[in-house]
C-alpha cells in the first residue's frame, strides 16, 4: 500500500511540490545558516589549529580564548621546560600589529613569532620561497589572502618591503593559511623578530608551545604545568573548544543565526504542515472509502507517514543540495565562511524529521478519525 | 434479465443457511438530547445468497445507514446484525475491518476511485489492502476489468475516463477480491441513460452468483426490473419486501 500512497501523493503535482518546497526551504536555510555558523566557529580557531606540532598550549590563567592575550614573563618559557614530562617547550608569540606600506597606506596584520631555533608553528603551506627564508634579516612570510588584501590584483612577488614599528619587513615567502575570525592578513617571523615588530610591552610572550613525553598523557602533563607554574596549560583540543565556547557564550553570534535557523524550521513547518493537512483533506474520501475497503488505521497511519518520509527524503536532499551548492559557490566566488560537518546535516535531518513529523500528525488526525461509512454519503 | 414469480414475501421468510444478511430490531441513533435523530427504528430484513435486494425509498428514510450498518462500517445502536454467518454487533473493531476487507466489496455512487491511480491499479487496491504482491494484484484487476469489457482501459487514469467506465472500474475493484457480499450505493445515479443499464446488467451478470448477495441502495426506479426482491423503506422502517418481476425498466424508459 506505500506504493498507492505515494501515487496518490507525487500524483497531486501541486500540492506535492508545495510540501517539498516547504521541507525544502527549511533545510536550506538550516543548512546554510548552520553552516555559516560552523565557518565562523571554525575561523575563530583556525590559528590553533595551523600550528602543527604543540600538542599542549600555555597561557596565563586568565586567558578565555585565542585572540585574548596577557603576556606572560620570558621567565616562564623555563619553569614550563622545567616541568615533569615536558618534551619540549617553545616561546610563541600572537599581536596585532600596524604596517606601513610602501604606498603610504596603513594596514592592519597579525604577527606571528615562531620559535627562533626551531620554528616550531610554522606554516605548512608555503608555495614560494621556505620557512628556512626567515633566517634572512627582517624576514617575513605572509598568508596569500592577506597579500591579496594588501596588493589586490598584483601578482606574488617576493622581496616587497613594508615597516612595522618602524622596522622594516622583507617579504620572503608566501603561503596557505586558514583564513581569522579578523581577517586581516597574518605574518609569520622569527620570534625575536617578532618582538621588535610588536608595540614595546613589559612582558611579550603569548604562548609557550610544548609537548609531552612519549608515554605521557597529555591531560596530565597540563595538571602538572598548572599545578607547578600557576600557569593555564590547555591540550590542543582543549584550547579549540575553549576558544569556541568563549565565542558562543559571549558573542550574538549563536542567537542571530539560531533566530535565522528557527525561522526556517517554522516557516517550513508551516508551509509543509499546512499543504499537507489540505492534501489529505482533499482525499479525505479516499481514505475513507479505503477504510471501508478493510484497511485498518495502522495501514493508513503508515501510508500518511511514508507520505511525509518520502518528502522528508526528497526535501532533505535538496535542500542539503542546495546548501552544498551555495557553499561550494560562495567558497570560490567571496570570502563567506562555510563550513559543512556531519554534524550540520544530522542537526538538518532531525530538523526535517521534526518538520514531517508535525506535518504528518496534523494529517494523521483526521484520517485516523474519519468513518468508512463517510463514503456512503453524497 | 432473470424472471421472478413470487409477488412478496415476509422479511423473515429464508432460512438461516441461505441466508447471507439477517437483520432484526435495527436502530440508529444519531446525536443526543434535543439533538437526538432516530435514523433507523426497528428493522429487520433478510437477503438470501445469490439475491439482488435493491433498498429503496425517500431521501432520509434510512436506506444509507442501514447499507451502512449491512457492511460493518457502522454500528447500530440497537438489533442484531448477522452477515455471512458473523454476528457484527459482537466483533471488535479490528476483526470488523478484516471482516470487510475479506468479505465486502463496495460501488459507491462518486465511484471514489484514487485520480493518480490507473484503471487497472484502482482496481487492484482491495488486493493489495489483503496484501498481495503489487504484480499479482495487478494482474488478478486486469483479469475482472477485461470481464468488463475495460481490457483496453487498463492504463487510463480516471480522469480519463467516461462516468460509465469509472463505475465499471469501481465494480472491478468491488469484485476483484470475490467478495461474499457487494454493496452498491447509488450505483447508476451518477450515470446516464445508457451506462445505468450497461452498470446494471455487469452487476446482474458477474456479481450475483449462488453464494454471494448483492445489496443495491437506489432511488432510480428504472433499475428494478434487475432486483430479485425490493425492500422498500419508510421513515427508518422496512415497510414490505417485494419480489420481481418489476415492470419498470431502462426499456420502458
Amino acid at each position: 500500500m506505500l506504493w498507492v500512497a505515494w501515487k496518490m501523493l507525487v500524483g497531486n503535482r501541486v500540492k506535492y511540490l508545495g510540501i517539498v518546497f516547504g521541507v525544502v526551504f527549511a533545510a536550506v536555510l538550516i543548512a546554510q545558516q548552520a553552516s555559516i555558523f560552523c565557518g565562523l566557529m571554525s575561523l575563530t580557531v583556525s590559528q590553533i589549529r595551523d600550528v602543527e606540532g604543540p600538542g599542549i598550549w600555555v597561557m596565563d590563567p586568565n586567558v578565555q580564548y585565542v585572540d585574548d592575550i596577557k603576556p606572560l614573563a620570558d621567565t616562564e618559557l623555563f619553569r614550563v621546560k622545567s616541568v615533569p614530562g615536558v618534551a619540549w617547550a617553545v616561546p610563541f608569540y600572537k599581536g596585532l600589529g600596524r604596517a606601513r606600506l610602501q604606498e603610504g597606506t596603513y594596514e592592519q596584520m597579525i604577527i606571528l613569532g615562531l620559535d627562533d631555533a626551531t620554528y616550531i608553528g610554522a606554516p605548512q603551506g608555503i608555495f614560494l620561497g621556505s620557512v628556512a627564508d626567515l633566517r634572512k634579516p627582517d624576514a617575513v612570510i605572509m598568508d596569500d589572502a592577506g597579500y591579496q588584501r594588501i596588493w589586490p590584483g598584483q601578482p606574488f612577488r617576493l622581496g616587497r618591503t613594508f615597516e612595522m614599528n618602524d622596522r622594516r619587513a622583507v617579504l620572503v615567502g608566501i603561503t596557505k593559511a586558514s583564513r581569522t575570525f579578523q581577517s586581516f592578513p597574518i605574518v609569520y617571523t622569527r620570534y625575536s623578530q617578532a618582538v621588535a615588530f610588536a608595540p614595546p610591552e613589559r612582558k611579550v610572550l603569548s604562548f609557550v608551545l610544548a609537548d609531552a613525553q612519549p608515554g605521557e598523557p597529555p591531560t596530565e602533563v597540563c595538571q602538572r604545568i598548572k599545578a607547578r607554574t600557576g600557569l593555564q596549560a590547555l591540550t590542543r583540543d582543549q584550547f579549540l573548544w575553549r576558544t569556541i565556547q568563549y565565542y558562543l557564550e559571549k558573542s550574538g553570534i549563536p542567537i542571530n543565526f539560531g533566530i535565522t535557523v528557527l525561522l526556517g524550521f517554522l516557516v517550513g513547518t508551516a508551509i509543509a504542515g499546512q499543504t499537507f493537512y489540505l492534501f489529505t483533506v482533499e482525499n479525505i474520501r479516499q481514505y475513507g472509502a479505503l477504510k471501508a475497503m478493510g484497511a485498518s488505521n495502522w495501514m493508513i497511519l503508515w501510508m500518511v507517514l511514508s507520505q511525509g518520509m518520502q518528502v522528508g527524503i526528497v526535501g532533505y536532499g535538496l535542500g542539503v543540495g542546495l546548501a552544498s551548492l551555495f557553499g561550494w559557490f560562495v567558497k570560490g566566488a567571496s570570502r563567506l565562511a562555510f563550513f559543512m560537518p556531519w554534524q550540520v546535516l544530522a542537526l538538518t535531518a532531525v530538523a526535517v524529521v521534526v518538520i514531517v513529523l508535525v506535518a504528518s500528525l496534523l494529517s494523521i488526525r483526521k484520517v485516523l478519525v474519519v468513518e468508512p461509512a463517510i463514503v456512503f454519503r453524497g | 434479465m432473470k424472471q421472478r414469480t413470487a409477488p412478496f414475501v415476509a422479511a423473515t421468510d429464508a432460512s438461516h443457511a441461505d441466508v447471507a444478511v439477517r437483520v432484526r430490531g435495527v436502530t440508529k441513533d444519531f446525536g443526543s438530547g434535543s439533538a437526538l435523530t432516530r435514523a433507523l427504528r426497528g428493522v429487520d430484513l433478510d437477503v438470501p445468497y445469490g439475491d439482488l435486494l435493491m433498498l429503496v425509498g425517500p431521501s432520509g428514510c434510512g436506506k444509507t445507514t442501514l447499507v451502512s450498518i449491512v457492511a460493518g462500517t457502522l454500528e447500530p445502536t440497537s438489533g442484531d446484525v448477522v452477515v455471512l454467518g458473523q454476528d457484527l454487533c459482537r466483533m471488535s473493531g479490528g476483526r470488523k475491518v478484516k471482516f470487510r476487507r475479506d468479505n465486502v466489496g463496495f460501488v459507491f455512487q462518486t465511484f471514489n476511485l484514487l485520480q493518480t491511480l490507473t484503471a487497472v491499479e484502482n482496481a487492484a487496491v482491495p488486493l493489495l489492502i489483503a496484501g498481495w504482491r503489487r504484480r499479482d494484484a495487478v494482474e488478478a484487476a486486469a483479469d475482472v476489468l477485461d470481464q468488463l469489457g475495460m481490457g483496453d482501459r487498463l492504463p487510463n487514469l480516471p480522469s480519463e475516463l467516461s462516468g460509465g467506465q469509472q463505475q465499471r472500474v469501481a465494480i472491478a475493484r468491488a469484485l476483484v477480491h470475490a467478495p461474499r457480499l457487494l454493496v452498491c450505493d447509488e450505483p447508476t445515479s451518477a450515470l446516464d441513460a445508457e451506462n445505468g443499464r450497461i452498470t446494471m446488467e455487469l452487476i446482474q451478470n458477474v456479481a450475483v452468483q449462488p453464494g454471494r448477495a448483492v445489496i443495491v441502495v437506489t432511488h432510480d426506479s428504472r433499475v428494478y426490473p434487475f432486483a430479485d426482491r425490493i425492500a422498500s423503506m419508510e421513515d427508518g422502517r422496512v415497510d414490505a419486501v417485494a419480489s420481481g418481476p418489476f415492470p419498470v425498466g431502462f426499456s420502458q424508459g
